[in-house]
């Protein structure tokens, strides 16, 4: 029976505290104001308290000078002379970010392998890939911090006796220290010949793939491609007169210094992340691909697709569908989790802003607050890429 | 989640929290029974917890000196361990009572962040300690070093300061616990562990070859460390203050915890006020008037504090220098008792 239709001729309307729409707002009203009278509460409070103890509140201190050095700076230059908390909340913004984007490219490529080879029918590679996903998930991430930090990374050779590669790289207990590019002029033709070479590529891709379409013909992409990417690059470079020197680190009294570094801490920040976060994302893979009927396979199979083909073309496209969503977490968590770094020396955005700066400046509801809001919209960042791409490689139902 | 989250969170909340009523502490820490006393995670000698898990040091027994006036008893004092990057927090928001960490007396601590330092219990200044076999003779030579350095101390902020008058450079490499510091720059992580002198001295003894390191001669720095309180609790800051300056003024008067019950008979009328002989001075500060008696009695007076925990018999083997009483050479000096 249709409410309120014409039918029944004249309706009476109900009265207006039963209105179910009239009332949704009304407490929806009532929510909202009892809400903000709350935060007004608390805010107000905060702020009492805050001037009866003496403590300065306000943003002004990101403009005072910090004074201290955070160790790990590399993008741009940080001088503790000029350097004011703002500075300092950029670099250790730069870094989670850099500590972030490795560990999960890193985290996701071990992860790729060991699930693919825990599904491996080669018994010995299963239980060593089984093993790898068990010692590692089952250990708390900040004892593996520290033990690749000072187990592993700790036991490195001293400065004096550095351990080199082709005179070129050298590995102590400061870090692992390399020659420095140094774009001279000129260089830009080298990042335009870079993308030249990128568009080109996938331009073949597509080509290909429409050849093989229409015709079955199947065109060699990847040595072309590969081909495209090394030497497009390098002719521009010799054209160019090659424009790049490399500033090569120098011996002095107390060590290497100069070119470029990767510093312990930070190697063991991303070793341990990405190592760790990479047994459960291979959890996830093989969670994934075993959600594939065994039909699929066998249809490949039956199809004459090898083993690799297979998996490459049947089953992981179908398999990133149930992939995509848990791995979104994973790369949350491994973004937050790099606020380990305190443990071990790093110098990202909890160590360096919420640590030093927060000590030094003592204006902790800013600075908290200030690291919560990057945080979440790192997060919301990520999820919303994630998502993205889970929409775009969705099952397309016709 | 990690303890100092915690701290941090807890501390963020309880201001946020607070009622706007604030009691008397000195109320409160009757009524409650014990000092909540906020100290180092373990600078030996200064505050580090013993064989027995009991915490002692210099630094600790200014809390034991406090609990001993308001209390009668040294033991009523619950320690709470705190990095030096939580340290100020935990004060703020009222997790501790009093701060007896090896804390720098500056004028933005005092003004700024909510703090009122009460006194100085040790006169220190920031050193460098490196490794003999780099042969080094002075911190002018440090140009290029890598620096192990403790964060959210004054230490770090000098440190930049020298390097930049000295137009010389520097690498930093910082954490957050001392004794981090101290695995880091044994294994070699870094040439130089710059601190303050008497912390440098602490760390010295336990490394794997002491022997090995050497402190320079430069001293860049005043570091005059003492206890503090919160902002604002002033009849708490004085007894605070007081228990401080008894210790002093026990060495002074010539007090220690032997000679203390003979002296009580003695015809100096400081003395006698001193151990509550004669007059109120306990009943003025709100605590009993044989309060400086308890601290001596159960404490010692400064100098047995001071060899007890970091003089020259200790592995610390630090002299007195201008830790010795004013009258001795040095600056160590508490108003008068009347």
């Amino acid at each position: 029976m249709a409410i309120g239709s014409d039918t029944q001729g004249t309706v009476r309307r109900p009265s207006i505290w039963n209105d179910p729409k009239t009332r949704a707002i009304l407490y929806q009203a009532i929510v909202v104001v009892i809400l903000t009278l709350f935060a007004a509460y608390f805010i107000n409070n905060t702020a009492e308290n805050l001037e009866r103890r003496g403590i300065a509140s306000g943003f002004s201190f990101l403009s005072a000078p910090a004074g201290f050095d955070v160790g790990m700076s590399p993008f741009l230059k940080y001088d503790p002379a000029t350097a004011t908390h703002g500075t300092v909340l950029i670099v250790g913004i730069l870094n989670t970010l850099l500590v972030a984007f490795t560990g999960i490219i890193l985290a996701t490529v071990v992860g790729f392998i060991v699930g693919i080879l825990r599904l491996s029918p080669n018994w010995l590679v299963s239980r060593l890939a089984y093993c790898y996903v068990e010692t590692l998930r089952n250990i708390p991430l900040l004892l593996q911090l520290l033990f690749w930090y000072v187990a592993v990374l700790g036991s490195l050779p001293s400065k004096r006796e550095s351990i080199s590669l082709f005179d070129t790289f050298f590995l102590n207990i400061e870090g692992l220290f390399g020659p420095l590019p140094l774009p001279q002029p000129g260089f830009w033709a080298i990042p335009v010949a870079v993308t030249l070479a990128v568009v080109l590529v996938f331009a073949v891709n597509r080509w290909a793939r429409r050849r093989q379409d229409a015709t079955g013909q199947q065109f060699p992409v990847f040595p072309v491609s590969a081909g495209l990417l090394i030497a497009l690059p390098l002719i521009t470079a010799a054209v160019a007169g090659f424009p790049l020197e490399f500033e090569h680190p120098q011996q002095n009294r107390f060590g290497l210094r100069g070119g470029m570094i990767i510093l312990p801490e930070f190697a063991a920040l991303v070793l341990g992340l990405s190592l760790y976060t990479g047994a459960f994302i291979a959890e996830i893979v093989r969670a994934g691909i075993q959600a594939i009927n065994r039909g699929q396979s066998e249809a490949a199979h039956a199809l004459g697709l090898r083993p690799g083909p297979t998996l490459r073309l049947v089953i992981i496209p179908q398999a990133l569908r149930v992939i995509v969503p848990p791995l979104t977490s994973q790369y949350l968590n491994l973004t937050k989790n790099s606020s380990l770094a305190v443990a071990i020396g790093g110098a990202e955005i909890v160590a360096v802003f919420a640590g030093t700066s927060l000590n030094q400046a003592g204006q902790a509801i800013e600075i908290i607050a200030i690291t919560m809001a990057f945080y979440l919209a790192v997060s919301l960042l990520i999820s919303m890429f994630m998502n993205w791409y889970n929409r775009r490689i969705a099952l397309v139902e016709r | 989640m990690r303890v100092r989250s915690v701290v941090i969170a807890a501390a963020t909340a309880t201001m946020a929290f607070a009622g706007s009523a604030q009691a008397n502490l000195l109320d409160d820490v009757k009524a409650k029974g014990f000092i909540q006393c906020g100290v180092s995670t373990g600078l030996a000698g200064f505050s580090a917890p013993n064989d027995q898990g009991k915490w002692e040091g210099f630094d600790v027994d200014v809390c034991r000196a406090v609990a001993a006036a308001v209390f009668g008893d040294a033991e009523k004092v619950k320690f709470t361990p705190l990095t030096t990057k939580e340290r100020f927090t935990a004060l703020q928001s009222g997790e501790i009572d009093v701060l007896s960490a090896n804390t720098t007396w500056t004028l933005t601590r005092d003004v700024n962040l909510g703090l009122e330092f009460i006194g100085v219990n040790y006169y220190d200044g920031q050193g460098f300690m490196i490794r003999k076999e780099l042969g080094i003779k002075s911190a002018k030579e440090l140009d290029g070093a890598s620096v192990c350095i403790q964060t959210g101390t004054t230490t770090e902020l000098n440190l930049a300061d020298y390097f930049r008058t000295n137009n010389m450079q520097f690498t930093s490499v910082v954490f957050e616990k001392a004794d981090e510091i101290r695995v880091a720059y044994d294994a070699g992580r870094c040439d130089v562990y710059t601190t303050d002198r008497s912390g440098l001295a602490a760390q010295r003894s336990l490394l794997k070859a002491p022997d090995e390191h050497m402190v320079l001669p430069e001293v860049i720095s005043k570091e005059p460390l003492g206890p503090s309180i919160r902002h604002g609790q002033s009849e708490w800051g004085d007894v605070v203050r007081w228990a401080l300056f008894a210790l002093v003024i026990g060495e002074e008067l010539g007090i220690t915890s032997d000679n203390l019950d003979s002296m009580k008979t003695s015809a100096n009328p400081e003395i006698r006020r001193f151990l509550g002989v004669e007059g109120e001075m306990g009943k003025q500060l709100g605590v009993p008037d044989d309060w400086a008696y308890n601290i001596i009695k159960q404490v010692g007076n400064y100098s047995e504090v001071y060899e007890r925990h970091v003089g020259v018999n200790t592995p610390l083997q630090l002299e007195r220098g201008i830790n010795a009483l004013w009258t001795a050479g040095g600056i160590m000096y508490a108003p008068p008792f009347r």
